[in-house]
């Protein structure tokens, strides 16, 4: 329970089904942010909601995994000019990894959370994640790294529901976050600028040429590590009649590249670090590259290390190459790329440069 | 985040129902506080109003009528109690909201601080290492018991170099630990090397087990809690004995001698004296029969549990005394360290098998930060990179035989549960979600 307003909507409908349930708020953060994420406030409401509803509420310092699983790696992957997701990283190491291994040792079956997603039965009768209700505000895309076996212990309560509906039941309840405003993409970092100035703490970042697809030199910026293919703004270009995007980010030449709409367009792109719900899936998906992006139609062909297309003893393969049925624009190196098939995550992997 | 267990599965083990029933759990967290005794309640009710009653003794002390006289004379007998309790003169009596503003006002000496700088021992109450390092003071190492260090509280005595030295303050006993400090050997050090510096005590744990009027003797300031001895939570005390000059940290209407402004706590005040009264009268027989539950106690769970010991017990090299001899330590404390477990997935188990514990972390890779007593002690345990809980047992006067056997089986319970849904979890080998274990690029499939 983060103290928002949905996972003390999802607590309510445990509740309200006969489920035993304990509340639980994880301490991911205690470092500087601008947000005030996991702060003693949002701790207070998640622990009010939970008297409310009846059920004891427990703090679980994570700190340090969230430290060494999610906000280091952030860290590198922004070094190594790539664009990571911290969001799914913790989903990944922490709240379905750490959290249910604890929640199993105190005997619990399940652990619920307040995404906008649905555990659903497939076509072929398995758990899948498939997306929540409220189509602007599903969170299927940061659920991926979650395994078959996994979501037989896992109970996402709100996935029926759309925001608003959620909000009437908060306020309906009178659980005091109903109003709260919705949390923010990265909890531990604010504004942009925060972004910068979190970085620089932890490391150098450095100043780059921007280059024009002929070489010419555009302009410069001053932080490298913050730019990201696809990017338009905040470049430093003088305006001209051709928007321009970053294509490439040339990290050990300081360089940038960047180029019409036109040169970002891809007809493949390469994932990597791939993990199955189940076994590994070649042929049609819908592919989507952003939280709240579109999927779009791709044809998974097996990689050069999976070309078997067999799956490892732990359900990877490790890479594939996803073929767009039109041109894409180009995928940040980094980013997750989360495959769905009948409206359910069949798998998911992150984007390779090229 | 909500985990939940549904209702038609076995669960794994039994687990107290929610509604926990509180009265059901063994308190071995007497040294976060104490219920309230019955002599203090007693003492206390009639000063606790209630509506449409009459008779009750709920006049303000600084008043001049009737009413205001009564609340003064209650406040008079139990200011000559606490200070019999003590060992002081009435007058020397600062009553305070509690061992934390005791703390304070001792370390600062109130508004405006006092000048000079304070010095204090690495294992203070927060309340008093806090205000020492907002006044610039300085920090004495301790031993591998939790005592100060004489020879470095000497030198930063006798050091000509460093700013003169308002304050000494050196802990009666040890909140974490249970240690106990011979103040008269501190005095003897502030004595011969800062001779016009005030020597403090916090006396907070103590105060329920050890003789004040004796072992505080030597300090000229000594801070004290009624909650840790039976009173209630809101009150406390600061002796500052006669010739000390202490300004208040509370601006106000100038009671407690121009020293503590506020209208007084009347009913915590006269449940404190209750309380401290009760503990001067039993305090023998107290300290000998925890004691002995309290050896029994260490004795099973080092005795009977792989990988558990006394973090500051008798077989610790420091330790001068006899084999099992623990009068090093207040009668109801048992710190002890436990291998290959979670700290605080120790504690959510230890609960859920009806014990309340205390404790404080302390992490093999560094990441989750010990707790500064520990640190002091130099007790960072490293053991086959593996986590190591610190967990601290405190008795009182309530506990029992049966307390101390169902902890003893308790832990022993939690303590395998634990190892053994770590060896099935293979994180022996597998670190892959412990601190500072991570794949650097974060993107192992884990």
């Amino acid at each position: 329970m983060s103290g928002g307003v949905d996972s003390s909507v999802a607590a309510a409908l445990l509740v309200e089904g006969g489920h035993e349930a304990v509340g639980a708020t994880m301490k991911l953060w205690g470092g500087e942010s601008d947000t005030g994420c996991c702060s003693v406030a949002d701790v207070e409401d998640a622990r009010r909601s939970a008297a409310q509803l009846g059920i004891d509420h427990h703090v679980f310092d994570y700190t340090a995994e969230f430290e060494a699983a999610v906000v280091g790696p952030y860290v590198a992957e922004h070094l190594a000019g790539r664009t990571p997701n911290p969001c799914i990283e913790c989903n990944r190491h922490l709240k379905f990894d750490v959290l249910i291994e604890r929640a199993e040792l105190l005997g619990f079956d399940a652990v619920a959370t307040g995404h906008h997603a649905r555990v659903v039965s497939g076509l072929d009768g398995r758990a899948r994640i498939g997306r929540g209700r409220d189509i602007a505000k599903d969170q299927s895309y940061v659920l991926y790294p979650l395994r078959g076996e996994v979501l037989e212990r896992v109970l996402l309560p709100i996935g029926g529901l759309t925001k608003a509906e959620v909000r009437r039941r908060a306020s309906a309840l009178g659980l005091r976050p109903a109003t709260k405003p919705d949390s923010q993409d990265v909890c531990f970092i604010g504004s942009d600028d925060g972004r910068r100035r979190f970085l620089s703490q932890r490391g150098d970042l450095h100043e780059a040429t921007v280059v024009d697809e002929l070489g010419e030199p555009l302009g410069s910026i001053d932080a490298v590590e913050l730019v990201t293919v696809g990017q338009r703004r905040g470049l430093g270009l003088a305006g001209g009649s051709q928007r321009r995007f970053v294509t490439e980010v040339d990290l050990a030449g300081r360089t940038v590249h960047v180029g019409p709409q036109e040169s970002l367009l891809v007809a493949s792109t390469r994932l990597s670090a791939m993990v199955w719900a189940y076994e590994p899936v070649t042929g049609e998906v819908l592919a989507q590259c952003s939280a709240h992006g579109s999927a779009m139609a791709a044809t998974v062909e097996a990689g050069e290390s999976g070309a078997s297309g067999e799956a490892g003893e732990s359900g990877e393969r490790d890479g594939v190459v996803l073929r767009w049925e039109e041109p894409h624009r180009r995928v940040a190196p980094g980013q997750s790329v989360v495959l769905y098939r009948d409206g359910c995550v069949v798998g998911g992997g992150i984007a390779e440069p090229g | 985040m909500t985990s939940m267990r549904s209702g038609g599965e076995p669960p794994h083990h039994d687990r107290p129902d929610r509604g926990l029933d509180a009265g059901a759990m063994v308190d071995m967290d007497h040294a976060a506080t104490t219920a309230l005794c019955d002599e203090a309640r007693e003492a206390m009710e009639p000063f606790l109003g209630g509506a449409g009653r009459k008779g009750t003794r709920h006049g303000n002390p600084s008043g001049s009528h009737a009413l205001a006289r009564d609340a003064l004379r209650a406040l008079d007998e139990a200011r000559e109690s606490v200070a019999a309790g003590l060992g002081c003169e009435p007058g020397e009596v600062v009553f305070t909201s509690g061992g934390t503003e005791a703390d304070n006002q001792a370390i600062t000496g109130g508004m405006p601080p006092r000048s000079g700088s304070p010095v204090c021992s690495a294992v203070e109450h927060p309340a008093v290492l806090m205000p020492t390092e907002a006044l610039g003071g300085t920090v004495v190492a301790v031993d591998r018991l939790g005592r100060v260090d004489l020879v470095a509280l000497e030198e930063r005595l006798a050091d000509p170099g460093a700013t003169a030295v308002s304050v000494v303050s050196v802990m009666l006993a040890n909140n974490e630990l249970g240690t106990i400090n011979d103040l008269g050997a501190v005095a003897d050090v502030v004595g011969r090397h800062a001779p016009d510096a005030l020597l403090h005590t916090d006396a907070v744990q103590a105060a329920p087990w050890l003789d004040l009027p004796v072992r505080a003797a030597d300090a000229g300031l000594v801070s004290v809690s009624a909650h840790k001895l039976g009173g209630p939570k809101g009150v406390g005390a600061l002796v500052v004995r006669d010739g000390t000059a202490v300004r208040p940290l509370l601006l106000g209407g100038g009671q407690e001698r121009e020293r503590r402004g506020g209208t007084h706590n009347v009913a915590g005040i006269v449940g404190f004296a209750a309380a401290l009264r009760a503990v001067v009268r039993d305090r023998a027989e107290r300290a000998g029969r925890v004691a002995a539950l309290r050896d029994r106690l260490a004795d099973a769970l080092t005795g009977g549990i792989e990988g558990v010991r006394e973090t500051v017990g008798p077989d610790v090299a420091a330790c001068s005394g006899a084999p099992g001899d623990r009068s090093h330590l207040l009668p109801g404390h048992c710190h002890l360290l436990v291998e290959g477990v979670d700290s605080e997935e120790l504690m959510l188990v230890l609960e859920q098998l009806g014990v309340c514990a205390s404790s404080a972390s302390s992490c093999a890779s560094g990441a989750r930060a010990p707790s500064h007593v520990l640190a002091a002690i130099g007790v960072m345990p490293v053991s086959g990179g593996e986590d190591v809980a610190a967990l601290r047992l405190t008795l009182g006067v309530d506990s029992t035989d049966e307390d101390v056997s169902r902890t003893v089986s308790a832990l022993g319970e939690t303590v395998g549960r634990l190892r053994d849904h770590r060896g099935r979890r293979g994180l022996g080998d597998d670190e892959s979600v412990r601190p500072g274990a991570a794949d650097a690029s974060g993107r192992s499939a884990g």
